[in-house]
């Protein structure tokens, strides 16, 4: 991995956006007929004169189908806008939708329709690990492309793969930091559910606190996916008395931890608690007053004042509905027809190897979280940002970390 | 001890004493409906967390209603006695379509009523979508109650205390003080002679059913103060469900309630001492050898085999 | 044990000729209709289909003709499944392609778990025939013990069906829980080594299992077996012992399941707890009473059309499959107990050119399952044709 420091980095992502912006205008004018089909697709995807296909691959039924609605939304949303800009080198895009039914093999399984039958060009698709994980195989092996939209654990870089989310340490480091300067914290308390994601977070936070923040964890917990009896454990939080709760609990779980941190007297007055598990996503199911004054670390809140980000939620609003809220997840999602849009024009063409070494060193400076670059490793350069959550369960960004680069093999945390 | 303080473990015992009752009680109403189906009748009803949920998401939409209309402090009397009514009408239907003509198969009824489970869950997700839900609870339920400054008790845990024990009263005095109750109880014990001494025995079937399936609602209308609702809740609870029922001994009121009890101290006392997962794993190892070595569960009923 | 396995036939063994016809035409279908009228994506998930049909041809086994209904079944294929994954995963880990790792040479999720040597219980999966060993004899073995301490006590029914699903559910959260030993809740993934397995294997393995159930089935034990599902007791009284052919044939149901699942790992290409738990469990018996609880072949069938169904359904109307999934469940039960393989029997017989293959098999008394073996009912057992059965049994359940 290259080793640039921070400043030189921002000046090459200066200087790639003057390039990009040139490269912009022509592509946007491109026109079909000047990247002949024959030319533009070598390895026989589905492009014709007119269209690219193009899979989404995520959960619509079974217990993900929860989460992962949010994401089909927003590639749906950056297609129609795609196309309604005139497409990719003047194809539309044609989305052919699948269902992976929260079951991981289907994962596998549709992954091989998408790309051995439908030939698409490229798959938005996967949220949970497992089934990312799953699909890989598969991917690498029909040499296809997809754009992962969730934060996870990292440890993975498949050139078949953009991974549109953070890798652990994009998320928890910043984030730590700020906690042990602004609350003073000294004693940390992790709990997350149980299984890869939250426990390779924790073990990176552990390493963190202990070495980097010379603090101590007074406790580690795993709560079994779905469990709803937190009893026992706020109790052991009580008898700790941490100086701040990191938590990465999910799913249904999440609605009981709140609700019974809150009713055992263990609110936001008493007791500093991160999260990285907490999006707008979850906040509709735990209710904003259970979560009033806790925090977040997450690289987008759907609060964020720019410019960018005002016109893509009034977008999602318009095309879903007024009352549909955007998580982290979700705006990570919406890169991803974007940065492939982008790859094919920078490669000018749609073959797999072109377009997979085309995107890495693009800006991407409408992002509606802000300007993000993708790197060598095919995960993006973002911000970190810290939202204290309100009653009307949207988030007060208190905090936004300089770029940080991502690290899917950190050194030192392993 | 332990670098803590003695009154710090005081209080901690006082409340880790709590969870475990709350987790009791939670689990009691739970498996009540569902010792009273399978005890009595010896029906399997695996779609027993979906009747849990109808109770659940009736309780979710009154409360949205009762945000609206500004009753939101004291909407769960209703909300309690709809969702009884709700999970009872649908069982009483169940029971009329399909599980009556399944009592000589127990086993079957076990995978009939999973199929049901399915379709409900499906019905669920069409209705109110793929999200989870939550009531709005009333102020009063929010926060927790203080005798000392350093201990608190949970009010909505103290609620699900109160109303678990008004039902098991409540089914304690339907079985064995009423006139119904004396009619199931006859007809468990001896249906033919029941039958000739006039007791409509299919009719006493489907109340028993469908009473059972609507105290399943009443919990899922009381587990909307601790957690949320999804299409797939239910799968969650039907485990532990059966858990208490079986190791309580089928068929014996005495026994859901002290299996319950075991099994929520034990794996509330595990928890604290292991992680969380562990003690639950623990917790089922040590029910399942026990079931193995007896068979019969705790409270074998005294009826003659 | 081989004292009761008597000889057989080899005819008896096949079936009669309406069972060498079934055996026939089940045979050209994977062996030659598939592979030739599929295209070869379709073809992998056929495959993948048929490792579940070993779950349900233990099924029918177990359930269908031992009275005995295990919703467990999901620890042993996924016993056989871990079993094959761990012997794939460390193949595929070899130091120069784990080189990025801090401990090359173990498989990645170790690795990230911090485990810097392959834990002893791994050791015996360097080798492939210790492998296929252990996939045979760990989950026969584990079926011995839980059939050992319930069948001796004269647990059945309902109570069995239950304390297995619990132990599927141990063994999944036990999976999850020990991340850094067994993948966690993603499993082992990223086999590479057989992916795309040829699935004539997999069919081949699926008849020795099925020619060995039905060898059991129509040796004396097979009629034991039968009597003891029906009339448990009256067996139990001519003096045999009950449980010991209970265990027997768990165990065997169990390890037919596993090798299902190291076929499983073979053709997708990765094992995650996902298969071990109370859902597929559940799902794999219910392609065995979509086939035909009874019926050897029909649970092939079975198992082949439920998953082609699902497929389907969650491709083109994914609303509609949790309906049609659970709609099947329902009707199957009610009003088709003897499922496809029922259905089938009723109306090919009378088809005159099915007719002949029909002559040497006697008109079967429809199946009507009786109040299963728990240890109440078996006191006041159903008869058979006796009209007013619903009274009887349920005087059964409660007395």
């Amino acid at each position: 991995m290259s080793t640039f420091n921070r400043r030189s980095f921002m000046k090459a992502g200066g200087a790639l956006v003057g390039a990009l912006l040139a490269v912009g205008v022509i592509s946007s004018h491109a026109l079909a007929a000047d990247y002949p089909t024959a030319k533009v697709n070598t390895t026989g995807l589905a492009v014709t004169d007119t269209t690219v296909k193009v899979g989404i691959l995520h959960s619509a039924t079974g217990t993900m189908a929860i989460s992962e609605t949010g994401s089909i939304q927003a590639e749906k949303l950056a297609i129609e806008q795609i196309n309604a800009m005139g497409g990719i080198l003047g194809r539309k895009i044609e989305v052919i939708q699948e269902d992976g039914a929260s079951d991981w093999p289907t994962f596998a399984e549709k992954s091989k329709k998408l790309l051995v039958k439908d030939k698409v060009a490229a798959v938005m698709g996967c949220w949970t690990s497992a089934s990312r994980k799953a699909a890989l195989p598969v991917f690498e092996k029909e040499n296809g492309l997809l754009f992962y939209p969730t934060f996870y654990e990292g440890l993975e870089q498949s050139k078949n793969v953009f991974y549109t989310g953070q890798e652990a340490t994009q998320q928890i480091l910043a984030g730590l930091d700020w906690i042990a300067k602004e609350k003073k914290a000294k004693t940390f308390y992790l709990i997350g559910s149980d299984y890869i994601w939250p426990r390779t977070s924790m073990k990176i936070a552990r390493k963190h606190i202990e070495k980097v923040l010379k603090g101590t964890v007074v406790g580690e917990e795993y709560i079994a996916l779905g469990d709803t009896q937190f009893g026992s454990v706020i109790n052991k939080i009580k008898l700790k008395k941490p100086d701040v709760i990191y938590a990465a609990v999910v799913g249904g779980s999440n609605v009981a931890w709140f609700k019974q941190l809150n009713a055992a007297g263990l609110n936001s007055s008493k007791q500093t608690m991160l999260t990285i598990s907490v999006t707008e996503d979850e906040v509709l199911g735990i209710g904003g007053e259970n979560l009033a004054g806790f925090y977040s670390a997450m690289k987008y809140f759907q609060s964020q004042d720019n410019p960018e980000n005002k016109k893509f939620v009034a977008a999602f609003k318009k095309k879903w509905g007024d009352k549909s809220v955007i998580g982290d997840v979700t705006q990570a999602a919406y890169l991803g027809p974007w940065l492939y849009k982008a790859a094919v024009e920078r490669a000018g063409s749609f073959d797999v190897d072109k377009v997979q070494a085309a995107l890495p060193g693009y800006v991407f400076k409408d992002a509606p979280e802000g300007p993000v670059t993708v790197e060598a490793n095919h995960h993006l350069t973002t911000k970190l940002r810290i939202g204290q959550w309100g009653k009307d369960g949207q988030a007060k960004v208190v905090y936004t970390s300089d770029y940080i680069k991502p690290d899917p093999f950190p050194k030192g945390y392993q | 001890m332990f670098g803590y303080s003695m009154a710090d473990i005081g209080n901690i015992v006082v409340m880790q004493g709590f969870s475990g009752l709350s987790m009791f009680t939670v689990l009691l109403l739970m498996a009540l409906g569902l010792a009273i189906i399978f005890g009595q009748m010896g029906v399997i009803n695996m779609a027993h967390g979906e009747f849990m949920a109808i109770g659940a998401y009736t309780t979710v939409m009154i409360s949205k209603l009762a945000a609206n209309y500004g009753f939101v402090n004291y909407y769960f009397v209703f909300a309690i006695v709809i969702a009884f009514a709700l999970a009872f009408a649908v069982g009483y239907f169940i029971e009329f379509i399909m599980i009556r003509h399944l009592y000589k198969r127990p086993l079957d009824t076990l995978l009939a009523t999973w199929g049901l489970s399915l379709v409900m869950q499906q019905i669920f997700r069409s209705t109110f979508g793929a999200k989870e839900v939550s009531a709005e609870l009333p102020e009063w339920m929010l926060g927790s109650f203080k005798p000392t400054p350093d201990i608190d008790i949970p009010i909505n845990g103290v609620f699900v205390m109160f109303l678990a024990i008004i039902v098991t009263a409540g089914v304690y005095l339907f079985m064995f003080r009423s006139r119904w109750g004396l009619r199931v109880r006859a007809t468990v014990q001896n249906r033919v002679m029941a039958g000739a001494v006039g007791i409509n025995t299919a009719k006493v079937d489907r109340m028993t059913f469908a009473l059972g399936c609507g105290i399943a609602g009443i919990a899922g209308a009381a587990f909307t103060t601790i957690a949320s609702t999804g299409p797939t809740t239910g799968t969650l609870y039907i485990v532990d469900s059966f858990m208490v029922v079986v190791f309580g001994g089928a068929a014996s009121l005495m026994g859901t309630i002290a299996s319950a009890f075991g099994i929520a101290q034990a794996q509330s006392i595990l928890q604290f001492f292991m992680t969380s997962s562990m003690g639950k794993v623990s917790t089922l190892l040590v029910i399942v050898g026990i079931l193995m070595m007896k068979p019969e569960g705790l409270f074998a009923s005294k009826l003659r085999k | 044990m081989s004292a009761i396995l008597s000889k057989l036939n080899s005819s008896e063994l096949l079936g009669g000729k309406k069972g060498v016809l079934g055996l026939a035409v089940l045979a050209a279908i994977i062996f030659v209709v598939l592979p030739l009228g599929v295209d070869i994506f379709r073809l992998n998930l056929v495959g993948k289909y048929l490792t579940y049909a070993f779950v349900a041809v233990s099924l029918v086994l177990l359930w269908g003709n031992g009275g005995i209904l295990s919703l467990g079944q999901g620890i042993f294929f996924g016993l056989g499944g871990y079993g094959m994954a761990m012997f794939m995963k460390l193949e595929a880990s070899d130091p120069i392609s784990t080189k990025i790792q801090t401990t090359p040479g173990i498989p990645d999720f170790m690795d990230w778990n911090q485990l810097t040597a392959i834990p002893w219980f791994w050791e015996p999966f360097k080798s492939l025939p210790l492998t296929i060993l252990a996939i045979l004899v760990i989950p026969a073995l584990f079926a011995y013990i839980i059939g050992f301490a319930m069948f001796k006590r004269r647990v059945g029914g309902v109570y069995f069906a239950i304390i297995t699903q619990a132990i599927a559910l141990i063994l999944s959260i036990l999976i999850v829980g020990q991340q850094g030993l067994t993948g966690g809740v993603n499993g082992i993934t990223d086999l590479k080594t057989m992916l795309g397995w040829d699935t004539r294997v997999n069919g081949i393995l699926l008849f020795g299992c099925i020619l060995l159930s039905r060898y059991i089935l129509t040796s004396k034990f097979g009629m034991l077996l039968l009597a003891m599902r029906d009339k448990e007791e009256r067996v139990r009284f001519s003096g045999y012992d009950v449980s010991d052919f209970k265990i027997f044939i768990f165990c065997i149901a169990a390890m037919i399941s596993a090798i299902g699942g190291a076929m499983f790992t073979l053709q997708v290409g990765f094992m995650s707890p996902s298969f071990v738990g109370i859902v597929p469990s559940i799902e794999m018996v219910i392609f065995c009473a979509v086939g035909g609880r009874i019926s050897l072949i029909g649970a092939v069938y079975g198992t082949l059309l439920v998953n082609y169904g699902k497929t389907f359904f969650s491709e083109t109307y994914p609303e509609l499959w949790l309906f049609l999934m659970g709609g099947l469940f329902m009707a199957v039960v009610m009003f088709f107990p003897n499922g496809l393989a029922g259905l089938w029997d009723q109306h090919a017989r009378k088809l005159k050119f099915m007719k002949r293959f029909y002559d040497d098999t006697p008109e079967p008394e429809r199946f009507e399952p009786t109040l299963s073996a728990t240890k109440e009912a078996v006191e006041a057992p159903v008869a058979k044709k006796e009209k007013p059965a619903k009274v009887a049994s349920m005087k059964g359940a409660k007395a």
